[in-house]
């Protein structure tokens, strides 16, 4: 799609003989006004929203630092709340950071792939039961095949799993992408139907497995210290942070949320993307419907739908926009663990279980009011233009 | 589907601005070969004829102000030109290449770039990455591909240097920055990728009078690297001041054709209005 370096000289022969005519651009372009800055030598020096830079600088900082504040806030408080009342530490214990991180995880791995689709403008609804219909055909097969060793059970499992969470996946893509649907419809309709499939490969019930290799692969701890999960979850989550901040696809996702036209000029094949988005959506869904029935050594068609709110809660709580174009993959790590910590925490201290769901529906509400009051600041800030 | 071919690169200030000293007698508007030249084009909308035979010609280094009242046929042109459009009759030649019936994708790759009002940046990714959508430089670490982002960002200061811009900071996404200077950045990317052809669609409409200035200034900066302009504008003051000539449309015909030191802004009018019209 370049030109060759022939055209290059033939504009370079074209130019020479046109300079004639311009030689009156040269020195003319004094400007009314005093030039904003001494240190700019040039002849046109824009319009100075340059100057806003220490505030835009702050705004932005501000804008990144929200959520790791929030989470120091939300650890101090549960730690002094374990002080005052049980008289010891809550996150110098080993086992409820252990229990922190695996809820996390479980939310994280629903969360990223929902971080791509947030930053290109969209949503989807229906990761809560590709999970659990990934959970439950990998424990539908693994029990199928008994007599198979079980890690070998175990790999067909999480194959079928993975495979089975695409369809759906490639469903929203075709409807979004070459129907235009919006995806807060067709990922809602596509959230109907995987979950009657998901409760009839089930048989409408959980499914339970027998498995060493899952349960070690959902339980296990490296050096007694770190559980498996955490760990493939920090090697998923590298990748897909490499995906969104190091490569060509990466920028398309932003560039569609930040404008689509843009993309679409530059030449992005943005029905393709858009595709990948989904798929790539449901296929983190389904890694955590893995890490569901491997944990539990069950899979239940519902694995999902309270982590759907939590993952969603976590992508904005890191810094991703309802408007697309914002937000990265350290910050949905920083969301997930806010969002885990309140779930463990307000366990520990002994709170009703539902309180958890009021805590994070407030937390997502929360999250769109900063985001909210970012975006007003932001215009305020480049607002002199 | 964007490999980046390090060949075809140009560098960071490609530098046409030092042939700026070479003087040469012959007018550019009369004597030398057209880049662009549209010849008997027709185009028709159902029952409306949008563009009436139309014959343009435009030559290296020199900005045409494409003028007309609304629905006169502006849009139609640029955008046959573009490859948006297909003319019904007629012909497009840049070069020697026939154009019409190109898809805008060809069209930009052969040279002709268009800069529409909304300026197709994307907000929230900086200046370096903005000029190189689509056609994004990789590095790699440890044998892993990877967005040079640096790079990027050091050829696009070059460019805005090129143009006589400077920015404090070129991490910023766009939409921090103010409306001249992101025109200055879609016109920066026409220039880095070596447009020939730069068509401007009412490059002052949405600015203050200071950035409008600013605008006009880098059309001729443009213009000073040999690059031809097409300047569409409602602003007469903008045209006669930026534009070598003027092409005014009436109703999709051609009303007249003026270098801009041989006519009044009087003509200009009573053209667009029909009230003269060449033979």
């Amino acid at each position: 799609m370049w030109r060759s370096s022939s055209t290059r000289t033939e504009r370079g022969a074209a130019a020479a003989e046109a300079v004639a005519t311009t030689s009156r651009s040269g020195g003319e372009s004094s400007l009314a006004r005093p030039p904003p800055s001494p240190t700019t030598p040039l002849a046109i020096t824009l319009h100075p929203a340059t100057a806003m830079n220490p505030r835009v600088r702050l705004l932005q900082l501000l804008t990144a630092a929200w959520s790791w504040l929030f989470l120091i806030l939300i650890m101090a408080l549960f730690e002094g709340w374990s002080w005052s009342v049980y008289g010891r530490t809550f996150f110098g214990n080993l086992y409820n950071v252990q229990a922190v991180l695996l809820t996390a995880t479980q939310i994280l791995m629903m969360a990223l792939g929902l971080t791509f689709v947030i930053i290109a403008a969209g949503i989807d609804l229906s990761i809560g039961f590709i999970a659990g219909l990934a959970a439950v055909t990998m424990a539908v097969v693994i029990r199928a095949l008994p007599e198979l060793p079980p890690a070998l059970s175990f790999s067909l499992g999480i194959t079928a799993a993975i495979l089975i969470a695409l369809v759906p996946g490639f469903v929203n893509g075709w409807l979004i992408a070459r129907w235009k649907v919006p995806s807060f419809i067709g990922t809602l309709g596509m959230f109907g139907v995987t979950r009657g499939m998901a409760f009839l490969v089930a048989g409408g019930a959980t499914v339970s497995i027998r498995n060493d290799t899952a349960r070690s692969f959902g339980n296990a701890r490296l050096f007694d210290v770190v559980p498996v999960p955490v760990l493939v979850a920090a090697v998923v989550t590298l990748f897909f942070h490499y995906l969104l901040a190091h490569t060509r696809f990466g920028v398309y996702v932003y560039a569609m949320g930040g404008n689509l036209q843009s993309a679409v000029r530059a030449g992005v094949n943005t029905t393709r993307i858009t595709f990948a988005l989904f798929m790539l959506s449901a296929f983190t869904a389904a890694m955590a419907g893995i890490f569901y029935t491997a944990r539990f050594s069950a899979g239940a068609a519902d694995a999902g739908e309270p982590i759907l709110l939590n993952a969603v809660a976590a992508v904005f709580i890191g810094g991703a926009s309802l408007s697309g174009g914002s937000g990265t993959i350290a910050g949905t790590v920083i969301g997930s663990l806010i969002i885990a910590i309140i779930q463990f925490g307000l366990v520990f201290i002994g709170m009703p279980p539902f309180w958890q769901f009021i805590t994070v529906g407030l937390v997502i509400i929360v999250a769109v009011l900063i985001d909210q009051s970012r975006d007003r600041l932001a215009r305020l800030g480049a607002g002199g233009a | 589907m964007n490999a980046s071919p390090p060949d075809a690169v140009p560098d960071a200030a490609p530098g046409p601005l030092e042939r700026a000293g070479i003087e040469s007698p012959d007018d550019a508007t009369s004597g030398s070969t057209a880049v662009l030249s549209v010849r008997g084009v027709c185009k028709r909308f159902g029952g409306t004829r949008a563009s009436r035979d139309i014959d343009l010609d435009l030559h290296a280094g020199e900005v045409l102000a494409l003028a007309g009242d609304n629905g006169a046929g502006k849009s139609t042109l640029i955008k046959m030109i573009a490859g948006v459009n297909r003319p019904d009759s007629g012909e497009i030649h840049l070069g020697g290449e026939r154009i019409d019936g190109r898809s805008p994708q060809e069209v930009r790759d052969l040279g002709i770039e268009t800069i529409y009002q909304d300026l197709a940046l994307a907000d929230n990714l900086d200046v370096g990455v903005n000029i190189f959508l689509g056609r994004e430089r990789m590095r790699r670490v440890l044998g892993v591909p990877m967005l040079d982002r640096k790079w990027m960002r050091e050829q696009a200061a070059g460019a805005l240097e090129h143009l006589g811009i400077r920015l404090d900071d070129l991490s910023m996404p766009v939409g921090y920055l103010s409306g001249g200077q992101r025109q200055a950045i879609a016109i920066s990317r026409a220039v880095y990728w070596k447009a020939r052809i730069v068509i401007m669609d009412e490059p002052t409409a949405a600015l203050g009078v200071p950035e409008q200035r600013e605008v006009k200034d880098l059309v001729r900066r443009l213009q000073a690297d040999g690059v031809a302009i097409v300047f569409i504008s409602h602003n007469l003051g903008d045209i006669f001041e930026v534009s070598d000539r003027i092409f005014v449309l009436e109703r999709g015909r051609k009303a007249g054709e003026r270098a801009i030191g041989d006519t009044t802004e009087d003509e200009v009018v009573a053209m667009m209005m029909g009230k003269v019209i060449d033979p």
